[in-house]
């Protein structure tokens, strides 16, 4: 297998602060990974890193074999690289359908092709029913699977999610990894920035773990959970797998 | 289904623009001249307010120097016509296409340095105060004496958009109804989405695919020559041109109030808003005259502003629709029924 995406030795820094340090791992097509690590790892900045929001200090990004870290987010995301926000931005004027739209505009002019799709991107996150309502009518799950809707309408190859799941109850996270489930099924390979852990245990097939800006483990997640860098750093001294 | 609900609505909006647009064509027939050329004004401070509100409304960019456009438009049409006689057709064209290009010029250059926001708003008022300036001691174009067009000589002569108090009355009709339709074109077609979604959130608008560098550009552009062809009849229909009245800051603002009372981002707003602030302002302008209170209409027009940005803060129109809405309420709650039935 092939990867989809490669992280080169990949530094950040912001003044003389390094946020992320001589990172590599690399995405197999249609799995999910999921990058972990303790607040303030380094999770966000490589994530946007990836995402062309932010350019690398050293280091390469490789998507489909092809330099991407220097392209702007609206240039990686028509490479076919689609983001969320760990903050929900809806676009608040526009109907949830609208907001599903846009993301279509990146591959078709054609308003009722891209009608079509958001209600597709909508349906598979189980939205479809509250196409017409107004964003701030909905719940934060319903607007967290918005922006993964959004997302999707872009027809993306990798799709990176940034704490989808933070501040949602047991059950709602549990529909959402459902739903995360299925897309990687049809064939999406998936990008998770994650803090709960419970829920990458159950969803990635690859775990990989920052603290202070370095990886210190990558594997599955029984792998991850048993090395003990990983327990001391982040999991604590209580965490018993 | 969803459709229906729509077109419910659709129809309602076609009706309500083809009754408004008949009813200001009866006026052109049958009002007399000073209703007449009242109107004309009010009608293309609403093509202006289209104009300008298609750039803030739609492309969430601020313009307060909307007058460089309309000044630019004015004199392409002022020079050509009066210096060599050259229809004003060629004019309008050529204004668009000049002020389309400043307008291109001046975004490029201000989103190439991140220059945005207010501080993208600061620089369209210091263009326009530069042009004014530059105009102004111009002599080729009039400099402060300015430039006037030859009287009227009664005839309609549709290849040099010349005729009378009327004529003018229905050019200015058709440029309102061209900018209603035109700009619920856009905002149906996609330029109009991803316009929308660059306006309420830039950067999630570029995460999704958005090249708003691109489109920014393209709206302001499409402003601008817009309200060049509106600055061009402006200036056919008062005869004369002058830099501080055509490229003055008081005409960024009064193309502006028109969107802003009416409501922003709508397609009927600027037509409202303006229905409702230029007779206001002229009616005072006479009443004050009558009591020997200097500045009434002006007065009058602060507290207007003030009371609508206070009590409708989104514009009459929109509290219009609410209200149809509120009345309608039967039929919308039925179809939202059926709808749920059919899925």
């Amino acid at each position: 297998m092939t990867a989809l995406l490669e992280v080169e030795n990949l530094s950040r820094s912001f003044g003389g602060l390094v946020a992320v340090k001589d990172v590599s791992f690399s995405l197999r097509a249609g799995r999910i990974t999921a990058l972990i690590g303790p607040n303030g790892a380094g999770k966000t900045t490589c994530f946007n890193l990836v995402a062309g929001a932010l350019k690398p200090t050293s280091g390469r990004v490789l998507f489909e074999g092809r330099q991407i870290d220097n392209s702007p987010p609206e240039t990686v995301c028509r490479m076919g690289i689609a983001r969320t926000f760990q903050i929900v931005r809806p676009m608040r004027e526009m109907s949830v359908l609208e907001n599903a739209m846009i993301g279509a505009f990146s591959w078709t002019r054609n308003v009722s092709e891209a009608r079509s799709k958001a209600y597709e991107s909508l349906e598979s996150v189980g939205l479809a029913a509250k196409a017409q309502a107004r964003t701030d009518q909905l719940t934060l799950p319903d607007r967290k699977m918005l922006e993964t809707a959004k997302a999707l309408s872009t027809r993306p190859k990798l799709l990176l999610l940034d704490e989808v799941m933070a501040g949602l109850r047991p059950t709602e996270a549990a529909g959402i990894v459902g739903v995360l489930q299925k897309l990687a099924e049809g064939g999406l390979t998936i990008l998770l920035v994650e803090h709960v852990m419970r829920i990458v245990m159950e969803v990635a097939s690859r775990v990989v773990v920052l603290h202070h800006g370095a990886k210190i483990a990558e594997g599955t997640p029984g792998e991850v959970v048993a090395d003990p860098k990983v327990l001391e750093s982040y999991l604590g001294a209580g965490f018993h797998a | 289904m969803q459709k229906k609900f729509d077109r419910g609505l659709e129809r309602a909006r076609w009706l309500a623009g083809i009754t408004v647009f008949a009813v200001l064509g009866l006026v052109g027939l049958l009002a007399n001249p000073y209703v007449i050329s009242l109107m004309t004004i009010v009608l293309l401070f609403t093509f202006l307010g289209q104009s300008w509100n298609l750039m803030l409304g739609i492309g969430g960019q601020l313009s307060i120097g909307h007058a460089l456009f309309v000044g630019l438009g004015a004199y392409s049409v002022g020079v050509l016509y009066v210096k060599y006689g050259i229809s004003p057709w060629v004019g309008l064209l050529t204004g668009m296409i000049l002020a389309g290009s400043v307008g291109a010029s001046i975004a490029w250059l201000s989103f190439r340095f991140e220059v945005r926001g207010i501080y993208f708003a600061l620089l369209t008022i210091a263009a326009a105060e530069f042009a004014r300036i530059m105009f102004s001691g111009w002599e080729f174009v009039g400099a402060m004496q300015g430039l006037f067009f030859p009287a009227p000589t009664g005839g309609i002569e549709i290849s040099m958009l010349r005729g009378d108090v009327r004529f003018y009355y229905f050019v200015a009709l058709a440029l309102a109804a061209l900018g209603v339709i035109g700009t619920e074109f856009i905002s149906r077609s996609y330029l109009g989405y991803v316009w929308r979604a660059m306006r309420d959130d830039e950067s999630a608008a570029r995460a999704l695919g958005v090249r708003t560098f691109q489109h920014k550009i393209l709206v302001i552009s499409l402003s601008a020559a817009t309200a060049a062809a509106g600055g061009g009849v402006l200036a056919l229909v008062q005869g004369s041109i002058f830099p501080d009245s055509i490229m003055g800051m008081g005409l960024s603002v009064d193309v502006l109030l028109g969107p802003v009372v009416g409501g922003l981002g709508t397609t009927f707003g600027p037509l409202v808003g303006s229905l409702a602030a230029i007779p206001l302002n002229h009616l005072m302008s006479a009443l004050g005259d009558s009591l020997r209170i200097p500045g009434l209409n002006n007065i009058t027009y602060g507290v207007v502003l003030i009371s609508v940005v206070w009590f409708l803060p989104d514009g009459i129109w929109p509290a219009i629709v609410r209200l149809c809405k509120a009345i309608q309420a039967p039929p919308t709650a039925w179809l939202w029924q059926s709808r749920k039935v059919e899925e």
